[in-house]
Protein backbone atom coordinates (compact mmCIF):
# COMPACT_ATOMS: atom_id res chain seq x y z
CA UNK A 1 0.00 0.00 0.00
CA UNK A 2 1.00 3.29 -0.76
CA UNK A 3 1.41 4.62 2.54
CA UNK A 4 3.24 1.71 3.85
CA UNK A 5 5.79 2.79 1.53
CA UNK A 6 5.91 6.45 2.35
CA UNK A 7 6.00 5.88 6.03
CA UNK A 8 9.47 3.14 4.71
CA UNK A 9 10.24 6.35 2.28
CA UNK A 10 10.62 8.89 5.37
CA UNK A 11 12.15 6.62 7.71
CA UNK A 12 14.72 5.33 4.94
CA UNK A 13 15.26 9.45 4.47
CA UNK A 14 15.64 9.49 7.98
CA UNK A 15 18.41 6.96 8.21
CA UNK A 16 19.82 8.76 5.71
CA UNK A 17 20.20 12.06 7.01
CA UNK A 18 21.36 10.28 10.39
CA UNK A 19 24.77 8.49 8.17
CA UNK A 20 25.59 11.94 6.37
CA UNK A 21 25.05 14.02 9.68
CA UNK A 22 27.31 11.34 11.10
CA UNK A 23 30.01 11.56 7.70
CA UNK A 24 31.77 8.02 8.75
CA UNK A 25 30.91 6.41 5.23
CA UNK A 26 33.30 6.70 2.40
CA UNK A 27 32.61 9.18 -0.36
CA UNK A 28 31.55 7.60 -2.93
CA UNK A 29 28.95 5.87 -0.78
CA UNK A 30 27.83 9.30 0.71
CA UNK A 31 27.06 10.39 -2.98
CA UNK A 32 24.91 6.85 -3.76
CA UNK A 33 22.75 7.67 -0.50
CA UNK A 34 22.47 11.10 -1.06
CA UNK A 35 21.12 10.85 -4.54
CA UNK A 36 18.82 8.45 -2.66
CA UNK A 37 17.59 11.24 -0.19
CA UNK A 38 17.12 13.67 -2.49
CA UNK A 39 15.06 10.96 -4.53
CA UNK A 40 13.25 9.79 -1.68
CA UNK A 41 12.35 13.50 -0.49
CA UNK A 42 11.23 14.31 -4.26
CA UNK A 43 9.17 11.10 -4.06
CA UNK A 44 7.51 11.94 -0.66
CA UNK A 45 7.01 15.23 -1.61
CA UNK A 46 5.20 14.24 -5.23
CA UNK A 47 2.89 11.55 -2.97
CA UNK A 48 1.51 14.79 -0.72
CA UNK A 49 1.33 17.22 -4.02
CA UNK A 50 -0.49 13.94 -5.96
CA UNK A 51 -2.95 13.75 -2.48
CA UNK A 52 -6.21 14.50 -2.84
CA UNK A 53 -9.37 16.08 -1.04
CA UNK A 54 -11.81 13.61 -1.76
CA UNK A 55 -15.10 12.05 0.55
CA UNK A 56 -16.23 8.80 -1.09
CA UNK A 57 -19.47 6.93 0.29
CA UNK A 58 -19.18 3.19 -0.48
CA UNK A 59 -22.26 1.85 -1.24
CA UNK A 60 -23.75 -1.78 -2.03
CA UNK A 61 -26.91 -2.38 -3.55
CA UNK A 62 -29.56 -5.16 -3.72
CA UNK A 63 -27.84 -7.64 -5.72
CA UNK A 64 -24.47 -6.90 -3.90
CA UNK A 65 -22.82 -4.55 -6.35
CA UNK A 66 -20.37 -1.98 -4.83
CA UNK A 67 -19.67 1.31 -5.88
CA UNK A 68 -18.47 4.20 -4.70
CA UNK A 69 -20.14 7.89 -4.96
CA UNK A 70 -19.57 11.26 -3.45
CA UNK A 71 -19.97 11.81 -0.04
CA UNK A 72 -22.64 14.87 0.18
CA UNK A 73 -23.45 16.46 3.76
CA UNK A 74 -27.44 15.99 3.11
CA UNK A 75 -26.75 12.34 2.41
CA UNK A 76 -29.93 10.92 2.87
CA UNK A 77 -29.62 8.16 6.17
CA UNK A 78 -30.69 4.82 5.39
CA UNK A 79 -30.36 5.33 1.36
CA UNK A 80 -26.36 3.77 1.17
CA UNK A 81 -26.31 2.00 4.54
CA UNK A 82 -26.53 -1.04 3.17
CA UNK A 83 -24.05 -3.37 4.13
CA UNK B 1 -53.84 -24.29 34.74
CA UNK B 2 -52.86 -21.30 37.46
CA UNK B 3 -49.20 -22.09 36.41
CA UNK B 4 -48.98 -19.65 33.12
CA UNK B 5 -46.61 -17.47 34.79
CA UNK B 6 -44.17 -18.83 37.09
CA UNK B 7 -40.52 -17.10 37.78
CA UNK B 8 -38.02 -19.54 39.32
CA UNK B 9 -34.48 -19.00 40.64
CA UNK B 10 -32.12 -21.62 40.62
CA UNK B 11 -28.35 -23.10 39.35
CA UNK B 12 -28.76 -25.22 36.29
CA UNK B 13 -27.72 -28.91 35.77
CA UNK B 14 -27.38 -31.80 33.87
CA UNK B 15 -27.98 -29.40 30.86
CA UNK B 16 -28.84 -31.22 27.34
CA UNK B 17 -28.58 -29.89 23.67
CA UNK B 18 -29.60 -31.93 21.09
CA UNK B 19 -29.56 -31.36 17.33
CA UNK B 20 -33.40 -30.05 17.58
CA UNK B 21 -31.72 -27.10 18.77
CA UNK B 22 -33.94 -27.09 22.02
CA UNK B 23 -32.33 -27.19 25.58
CA UNK B 24 -33.16 -29.63 28.04
CA UNK B 25 -32.15 -28.67 31.69
CA UNK B 26 -32.76 -29.50 35.50
CA UNK B 27 -33.35 -26.17 37.58
CA UNK B 28 -32.06 -26.96 41.85
CA UNK B 29 -31.57 -25.60 44.90
CA UNK B 30 -30.62 -26.83 47.73
CA UNK B 31 -33.88 -28.77 48.64
CA UNK B 32 -35.55 -29.25 45.45
CA UNK B 33 -35.26 -29.80 41.68
CA UNK B 34 -37.50 -29.33 38.81
CA UNK B 35 -37.41 -30.36 34.48
CA UNK B 36 -36.92 -27.12 32.27
CA UNK B 37 -37.13 -27.16 28.58
CA UNK B 38 -36.12 -24.67 26.51
CA UNK B 39 -37.28 -24.30 22.72
CA UNK B 40 -35.47 -23.78 20.24
CA UNK B 41 -36.91 -20.16 19.38
CA UNK B 42 -36.55 -19.24 22.73
CA UNK B 43 -32.74 -20.63 23.11
CA UNK B 44 -31.83 -18.83 19.49
CA UNK B 45 -32.61 -15.48 21.17
CA UNK B 46 -30.23 -15.92 24.22
CA UNK B 47 -27.61 -13.44 24.08
CA UNK B 48 -25.37 -15.62 26.78
CA UNK B 49 -24.19 -19.13 26.95
CA UNK B 50 -26.12 -21.70 28.79
CA UNK B 51 -24.01 -23.62 31.31
CA UNK B 52 -24.43 -26.22 34.29
CA UNK B 53 -24.09 -24.60 37.18
CA UNK B 54 -24.58 -21.00 36.51
CA UNK B 55 -27.20 -19.29 38.55
CA UNK B 56 -30.01 -18.08 36.14
CA UNK B 57 -33.85 -16.28 37.05
CA UNK B 58 -35.86 -17.97 34.63
CA UNK B 59 -40.00 -17.56 33.55
CA UNK B 60 -42.11 -19.55 32.01
CA UNK B 61 -45.30 -22.41 32.36
CA UNK B 62 -45.67 -25.41 33.93
CA UNK B 63 -46.78 -28.08 32.35
CA UNK B 64 -46.36 -31.91 32.72
CA UNK B 65 -44.27 -33.98 30.52
CA UNK B 66 -47.11 -37.09 29.81
CA UNK B 67 -44.79 -40.21 28.48
CA UNK B 68 -42.86 -39.83 32.23
CA UNK B 69 -46.01 -37.90 34.52
CA UNK B 70 -43.11 -35.05 35.25
CA UNK B 71 -43.96 -31.36 36.14
CA UNK B 72 -41.43 -29.59 33.99
CA UNK B 73 -41.42 -25.88 33.41
CA UNK B 74 -41.29 -24.69 29.85
CA UNK B 75 -38.69 -21.81 29.56
CA UNK B 76 -39.66 -18.62 28.33
CA UNK B 77 -37.41 -15.89 29.81
CA UNK B 78 -34.22 -16.53 31.32
CA UNK B 79 -31.28 -14.89 32.89
CA UNK B 80 -28.03 -15.06 34.46
CA UNK B 81 -28.77 -14.07 37.91
CA UNK B 82 -26.71 -11.44 39.62
CA UNK B 83 -25.70 -9.52 36.27
CA UNK B 84 -27.49 -9.12 33.40
CA UNK B 85 -27.54 -11.15 30.23
CA UNK B 86 -25.50 -8.58 27.77
CA UNK B 87 -23.24 -8.29 30.28
CA UNK B 88 -22.70 -12.57 30.59
CA UNK B 89 -22.46 -13.04 27.49
CA UNK B 90 -19.84 -9.99 26.98
CA UNK B 91 -17.80 -11.24 29.42
CA UNK B 92 -18.25 -15.46 27.93
CA UNK B 93 -17.63 -13.97 24.48
CA UNK B 94 -14.53 -12.13 25.48
CA UNK B 95 -13.12 -15.05 27.21
CA UNK B 96 -13.33 -17.35 24.16
CA UNK B 97 -11.97 -14.76 22.05
CA UNK B 98 -9.06 -14.02 24.11
CA UNK B 99 -8.22 -18.07 24.32
CA UNK B 100 -8.02 -18.05 20.53
CA UNK B 101 -5.62 -15.55 21.42
CA UNK B 102 -7.41 -12.75 18.97
CA UNK B 103 -6.77 -10.18 21.23
CA UNK B 104 -2.68 -10.43 22.03
CA UNK B 105 -0.82 -7.66 21.12
CA UNK B 106 1.17 -9.52 19.11
CA UNK B 107 -1.08 -9.73 16.44
CA UNK B 108 -1.66 -5.47 16.21
CA UNK B 109 -0.92 -4.09 13.37
CA UNK B 110 1.07 -0.37 13.43
CA UNK B 111 -0.86 2.49 11.74
CA UNK B 112 0.67 3.62 8.63
CA UNK B 113 2.37 7.05 9.39
CA UNK B 114 0.94 8.88 6.83
CA UNK B 115 -2.34 7.39 4.99
CA UNK B 116 -3.15 8.38 1.45
CA UNK B 117 -6.76 6.98 1.95
CA UNK B 118 -8.80 6.59 4.74
CA UNK B 119 -11.88 3.89 5.06
CA UNK B 120 -14.76 4.48 7.90
CA UNK B 121 -16.99 2.53 9.03
CA UNK B 122 -20.08 4.07 10.97
CA UNK B 123 -23.37 5.60 10.26
CA UNK B 124 -23.93 8.15 7.65
CA UNK B 125 -26.50 9.67 10.31
CA UNK B 126 -25.33 11.22 13.39
CA UNK B 127 -21.97 13.73 14.16
CA UNK B 128 -19.52 10.89 14.46
CA UNK B 129 -18.81 10.64 10.23
CA UNK B 130 -19.14 14.58 10.43
CA UNK B 131 -16.38 14.81 13.19
CA UNK B 132 -14.31 12.36 11.58
CA UNK B 133 -14.18 13.78 8.65
CA UNK B 134 -13.73 17.46 9.75
CA UNK B 135 -10.31 16.32 12.24
CA UNK B 136 -9.51 14.50 9.10
CA UNK B 137 -9.33 17.22 6.91
CA UNK B 138 -8.37 19.38 9.14
CA UNK B 139 -5.31 17.20 10.05
CA UNK B 140 -4.54 16.40 6.69
CA UNK B 141 -6.58 18.37 3.62
CA UNK B 142 -5.41 16.33 1.04
CA UNK B 143 -7.24 12.81 1.94
CA UNK B 144 -9.07 10.95 0.46
CA UNK B 145 -11.75 8.93 2.88
CA UNK B 146 -14.52 6.15 1.59
CA UNK B 147 -16.90 5.80 4.25
CA UNK B 148 -18.94 2.68 4.24
CA UNK B 149 -22.64 3.44 5.91
CA UNK B 150 -24.14 0.86 8.11
CA UNK B 151 -26.65 0.65 11.16
CA UNK B 152 -24.31 1.23 14.22
CA UNK B 153 -27.30 -0.20 16.75
CA UNK B 154 -29.96 -3.16 16.21
CA UNK B 155 -30.34 -6.58 14.96
CA UNK B 156 -28.35 -5.93 11.46
CA UNK B 157 -25.83 -3.45 12.72
CA UNK B 158 -22.80 -6.16 13.62
CA UNK B 159 -23.90 -8.14 10.29
CA UNK B 160 -23.42 -4.73 8.04
CA UNK B 161 -20.18 -3.50 10.57
CA UNK B 162 -18.60 -7.28 9.71
CA UNK B 163 -19.35 -6.77 5.91
CA UNK B 164 -17.93 -3.25 5.52
CA UNK B 165 -14.43 -4.63 7.32
CA UNK B 166 -14.42 -7.46 4.65
CA UNK B 167 -15.91 -4.65 1.56
CA UNK B 168 -13.07 -2.67 2.45
CA UNK B 169 -10.68 -4.94 2.68
CA UNK B 170 -11.47 -6.12 -0.51
CA UNK B 171 -12.17 -2.41 -2.54
CA UNK B 172 -7.97 -2.33 -1.58
CA UNK B 173 -7.59 1.64 -1.84
CA UNK B 174 -7.95 2.10 1.99
CA UNK B 175 -4.21 2.30 4.20
CA UNK B 176 -6.74 2.84 7.79
CA UNK B 177 -10.23 2.06 8.66
CA UNK B 178 -12.09 3.46 11.30
CA UNK B 179 -14.16 1.19 13.14
CA UNK B 180 -17.15 3.08 15.43
CA UNK B 181 -19.73 5.67 16.35
CA UNK B 182 -20.50 8.22 18.80
CA UNK B 183 -21.89 7.58 22.60
CA UNK B 184 -24.83 5.86 23.28
CA UNK B 185 -26.29 3.12 26.07
CA UNK B 186 -24.32 -0.11 26.78
CA UNK B 187 -27.47 -1.42 24.75
CA UNK B 188 -26.76 0.89 21.82
CA UNK B 189 -23.15 -0.35 22.08
CA UNK B 190 -23.97 -3.82 22.02
CA UNK B 191 -23.17 -4.30 18.17
CA UNK B 192 -19.33 -3.45 18.51
CA UNK B 193 -19.50 -6.34 21.31
CA UNK B 194 -20.39 -8.98 18.52
CA UNK B 195 -18.77 -11.91 17.65
CA UNK B 196 -18.76 -11.18 13.96
CA UNK B 197 -17.44 -8.00 14.57
CA UNK B 198 -14.86 -9.12 16.47
CA UNK B 199 -13.67 -11.76 14.25
CA UNK B 200 -14.27 -9.43 10.66
CA UNK B 201 -11.66 -6.53 12.46
CA UNK B 202 -9.40 -9.59 13.52
CA UNK B 203 -8.85 -10.98 9.71
CA UNK B 204 -8.86 -7.21 8.78
CA UNK B 205 -5.81 -7.53 6.58
CA UNK B 206 -6.06 -3.45 6.59
CA UNK B 207 -5.27 -2.00 10.25
CA UNK B 208 -7.88 -0.77 11.97
CA UNK B 209 -8.91 1.97 14.86
CA UNK B 210 -11.83 1.45 16.83
CA UNK B 211 -13.59 4.53 18.71
CA UNK B 212 -16.66 3.53 19.82
CA UNK B 213 -19.07 5.30 22.69
CA UNK B 214 -17.24 7.44 24.83
CA UNK B 215 -13.82 7.57 26.44
CA UNK B 216 -15.40 4.90 29.25
CA UNK B 217 -16.90 2.83 26.95
CA UNK B 218 -15.23 -0.49 26.22
CA UNK B 219 -15.99 -3.10 23.69
CA UNK B 220 -14.54 -6.31 22.35
CA UNK B 221 -14.36 -4.12 18.92
CA UNK B 222 -12.14 -1.98 21.13
CA UNK B 223 -9.99 -5.13 22.44
CA UNK B 224 -9.49 -6.44 18.77
CA UNK B 225 -8.44 -3.50 17.26
CA UNK B 226 -4.78 -2.62 16.16
CA UNK B 227 -5.72 1.03 18.01
CA UNK B 228 -8.27 1.71 20.15
CA UNK B 229 -9.41 5.63 20.19
CA UNK B 230 -11.41 6.42 23.46
CA UNK B 231 -13.48 8.67 20.58
CA UNK B 232 -14.53 8.91 17.24
CA UNK B 233 -12.79 12.43 16.59
CA UNK B 234 -9.73 10.82 18.48
CA UNK B 235 -9.30 8.02 16.18
CA UNK B 236 -9.02 10.51 12.94
CA UNK B 237 -6.12 12.33 14.89
CA UNK B 238 -4.60 9.21 15.35
CA UNK B 239 -4.46 7.77 11.63
CA UNK B 240 -3.34 10.87 10.16
CA UNK B 241 -0.36 13.51 10.65
CA UNK B 242 -0.90 17.16 10.06
CA UNK B 243 0.11 17.16 7.05
CA UNK B 244 2.22 20.59 7.81
CA UNK B 245 4.35 19.20 10.26
CA UNK B 246 4.94 16.23 7.65
CA UNK B 247 5.74 18.97 4.90
CA UNK B 248 8.00 20.71 7.90
CA UNK B 249 9.52 17.36 8.36
CA UNK B 250 10.02 16.48 5.00
CA UNK B 251 11.48 19.64 4.14
CA UNK B 252 13.70 19.44 7.28
CA UNK B 253 15.19 16.20 5.70
CA UNK B 254 15.69 17.70 2.26
CA UNK B 255 17.56 20.42 4.00
CA UNK B 256 19.49 17.85 6.46
CA UNK B 257 20.39 16.04 3.61
CA UNK B 258 21.73 18.62 1.59
CA UNK B 259 23.75 20.44 4.20
CA UNK B 260 25.38 17.50 5.28
CA UNK B 261 26.16 16.66 1.80
CA UNK B 262 27.65 19.68 1.15
CA UNK B 263 29.28 20.07 4.47
CA UNK B 264 30.74 16.70 3.87
CA UNK B 265 31.66 17.92 0.36
CA UNK B 266 33.16 21.02 1.73
CA UNK B 267 35.21 18.88 4.22
CA UNK B 268 36.88 16.25 1.40
CA UNK B 269 37.69 19.23 -0.63
CA UNK B 270 40.04 21.01 2.36
CA UNK B 271 40.93 17.73 2.84
CA UNK B 272 41.98 16.95 -1.06
CA UNK B 273 43.29 20.65 -0.90
CA UNK B 274 45.54 19.63 2.43
CA UNK B 275 46.94 16.53 0.58
CA UNK B 276 47.60 18.39 -2.81
CA UNK B 277 50.11 20.74 -0.96
CA UNK B 278 51.49 17.97 0.39
CA UNK B 279 51.83 16.29 -2.33
CA UNK B 280 53.41 19.09 -3.91
CA UNK B 281 55.60 20.10 -1.33
CA UNK B 282 56.59 16.26 -1.00
CA UNK B 283 57.35 16.37 -4.89
CA UNK B 284 59.54 19.31 -4.63
CA UNK B 285 61.64 17.46 -2.22
CA UNK B 286 61.86 14.43 -4.17
CA UNK B 287 63.03 16.34 -7.10
CA UNK B 288 65.57 18.14 -5.00
CA UNK B 289 66.35 14.52 -3.54
CA UNK B 290 66.50 13.00 -6.96
CA UNK B 291 69.01 16.08 -8.20
CA UNK B 292 71.31 15.46 -4.86
CA UNK B 293 71.38 11.35 -6.08
CA UNK B 294 72.27 13.12 -9.50
CA UNK B 295 75.66 14.42 -8.10
CA UNK B 296 76.28 11.79 -6.20
CA UNK B 297 75.72 9.63 -9.05
CA UNK B 298 77.68 12.00 -11.26
CA UNK B 299 81.10 12.26 -8.84
CA UNK B 300 80.89 8.21 -8.71
CA UNK B 301 80.96 7.93 -11.92
CA UNK B 302 83.85 10.49 -12.82
CA UNK B 303 85.55 9.08 -9.18
CA UNK B 304 85.32 5.35 -11.17
CA UNK B 305 86.42 6.74 -14.00
CA UNK B 306 89.60 8.03 -12.82
CA UNK B 307 90.48 4.95 -10.57
CA UNK B 308 89.90 3.05 -13.43
CA UNK B 309 91.92 5.07 -15.67
CA UNK B 310 94.97 4.76 -12.99
CA UNK B 311 94.31 1.36 -13.11
CA UNK B 312 94.74 0.78 -16.22
CA UNK B 313 98.12 2.95 -16.38
CA UNK B 314 99.41 0.30 -13.77
CA UNK B 315 98.36 -2.62 -15.27
CA UNK B 316 99.93 -1.37 -18.47
CA UNK B 317 103.28 -0.14 -16.79
CA UNK B 318 103.35 -3.50 -15.17
CA UNK B 319 102.30 -5.41 -18.32
CA UNK B 320 104.87 -3.76 -20.34
CA UNK B 321 107.64 -4.10 -16.91
CA UNK B 322 106.59 -7.67 -17.12
CA UNK B 323 107.48 -7.97 -20.88
CA UNK B 324 110.46 -6.51 -20.63
CA UNK B 325 111.57 -9.12 -17.85
CA UNK B 326 110.24 -11.95 -19.68
CA UNK B 327 112.35 -14.53 -18.08
CA UNK B 328 110.78 -17.35 -21.49
CA UNK B 329 114.07 -15.90 -23.84
CA UNK B 330 116.48 -17.11 -20.86
CA UNK B 331 114.98 -19.96 -20.27
CA UNK B 332 114.74 -20.77 -23.70
CA UNK B 333 118.55 -19.99 -24.33
CA UNK B 334 119.34 -21.77 -21.02
CA UNK B 335 117.92 -24.70 -22.73
CA UNK B 336 119.65 -24.80 -25.33
CA UNK B 337 122.80 -24.33 -23.42
CA UNK B 338 122.54 -26.32 -20.10
CA UNK B 339 122.76 -29.59 -21.87
CA UNK B 340 126.11 -28.45 -23.97
CA UNK B 341 127.76 -27.17 -20.86
CA UNK B 342 126.62 -30.47 -18.75
CA UNK B 343 128.06 -32.44 -21.21
CA UNK B 344 131.39 -30.43 -20.73
CA UNK B 345 131.19 -30.42 -17.71
CA UNK B 346 130.80 -33.77 -17.48
CA UNK B 347 133.37 -34.11 -20.02
CA UNK B 348 135.94 -31.93 -18.17
CA UNK B 349 134.94 -33.59 -14.93
CA UNK B 350 135.99 -36.69 -16.10
CA UNK B 351 139.58 -35.79 -17.41
CA UNK B 352 140.01 -33.99 -14.12
CA UNK B 353 138.60 -37.36 -12.47
CA UNK B 354 141.37 -39.20 -14.33
CA UNK B 355 144.22 -37.01 -13.93
CA UNK B 356 143.67 -36.57 -10.56
CA UNK B 357 143.04 -40.53 -10.21
CA UNK B 358 146.39 -41.14 -11.75
CA UNK B 359 147.88 -38.78 -9.53
CA UNK B 360 146.47 -40.37 -6.23
CA UNK B 361 147.79 -43.58 -7.76
CA UNK B 362 151.23 -42.55 -8.34
CA UNK B 363 150.96 -40.64 -5.05
CA UNK B 364 150.09 -43.63 -3.19
CA UNK B 365 153.08 -45.57 -4.73
CA UNK B 366 155.29 -42.85 -3.54
CA UNK B 367 153.27 -42.58 -0.21
CA UNK B 368 154.16 -46.17 -0.08
CA UNK B 369 157.86 -45.99 -0.65
CA UNK B 370 157.99 -43.37 2.18
CA UNK B 371 155.50 -44.50 4.95
CA UNK B 372 157.01 -45.29 8.30
CA UNK B 373 154.93 -48.42 8.17
CA UNK B 374 156.85 -50.34 5.54
CA UNK B 375 160.02 -49.46 7.63
CA UNK B 376 158.61 -50.57 10.81
CA UNK B 377 157.38 -53.78 8.84
CA UNK B 378 160.92 -54.73 8.44
CA UNK B 379 161.50 -54.60 12.47
CA UNK B 380 162.00 -50.93 13.02
CA UNK B 381 159.89 -49.09 15.42
CA UNK B 382 158.98 -45.38 16.37
CA UNK B 383 159.53 -43.73 20.15
CA UNK B 384 157.20 -41.15 20.77
CA UNK B 385 156.69 -38.98 24.40
CA UNK B 386 153.65 -40.18 25.75
CA UNK B 387 153.35 -36.54 26.72
CA UNK B 388 154.41 -34.97 23.79
CA UNK B 389 153.63 -37.26 21.62
CA UNK B 390 156.98 -36.11 20.11
CA UNK B 391 159.10 -38.68 18.07
CA UNK B 392 162.38 -39.28 20.06
CA UNK B 393 165.32 -39.38 17.79
CA UNK B 394 167.75 -39.02 20.65
CA UNK B 395 168.32 -40.45 23.69
CA UNK B 396 168.71 -37.86 25.41
CA UNK B 397 165.15 -36.33 24.71
CA UNK B 398 163.86 -38.79 27.53
CA UNK B 399 164.90 -39.32 31.19
CA UNK B 400 164.79 -42.05 33.02
CA UNK B 401 161.32 -43.34 34.46
CA UNK B 402 159.79 -41.50 31.06
CA UNK B 403 156.74 -43.01 29.87
CA UNK B 404 156.76 -43.43 25.97
CA UNK B 405 155.21 -45.06 23.54
CA UNK B 406 156.67 -47.72 20.73
CA UNK B 407 154.94 -47.71 17.43
CA UNK B 408 155.38 -51.32 16.37
CA UNK B 409 154.14 -52.77 12.27
CA UNK B 410 151.04 -54.20 14.68
CA UNK B 411 149.92 -52.48 17.79
CA UNK B 412 151.83 -50.09 20.19
CA UNK B 413 153.81 -50.23 23.38
CA UNK B 414 153.99 -48.54 26.75
CA UNK B 415 157.59 -48.39 27.70
CA UNK B 416 159.56 -47.21 30.71
CA UNK B 417 162.79 -45.66 30.20
CA UNK B 418 164.67 -47.94 32.56
CA UNK B 419 168.11 -46.98 31.55
CA UNK B 420 169.71 -43.90 28.91
CA UNK B 421 172.99 -45.51 27.11
CA UNK B 422 175.03 -43.33 25.61
CA UNK B 423 175.80 -44.26 21.88
CA UNK B 424 179.07 -46.29 20.96
CA UNK B 425 179.64 -44.45 18.48
CA UNK B 426 179.30 -40.79 19.90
Amino acid sequence: MAAVKFEQAMARLEAIVGELEKGDLPLDESLKIFEEGIRLSKNCLRVLEEAERKVEVLVQDTNGKRELRAFTTDEEPGSSSSF
Amino acid sequence: MGFSDVWIEGELSNLRAPGSGHVYCTLKDDVSQIRGVIFRATAMRLRFALADGLHVVARGRVTVYEPRGEYQIVVDYIEPKGVGALQLAYEQLKQRLATEGLFQLDRKRCLPFFPRTVGIITSLTGAAVQDMITVLHRRCPVLRIIVAPVLVQGQEAAGQIANAVRALNELGEVDVIIVGRGGGSSEDLWSFNQEAVVRAIAASTIPIVSAVGHETDVTLADFVADVRAPTPSAAAEAVVPVLLDVLSRLEQLSLRTQQAMNWRCENERQRLDLSLARLTRFRFKLLEEAQRVDAVVLQMTHAIHEGVKDSLETVNRIKHELMTRNPQPCIRHGLGVVPQLLSRLQGVMQHHLHRRRERAGACMTTLNHLSPLSTLSRGYSIIESLSTQQVIREASQVSTGQEVLARLTKGRLRCTVQEILSDPSG
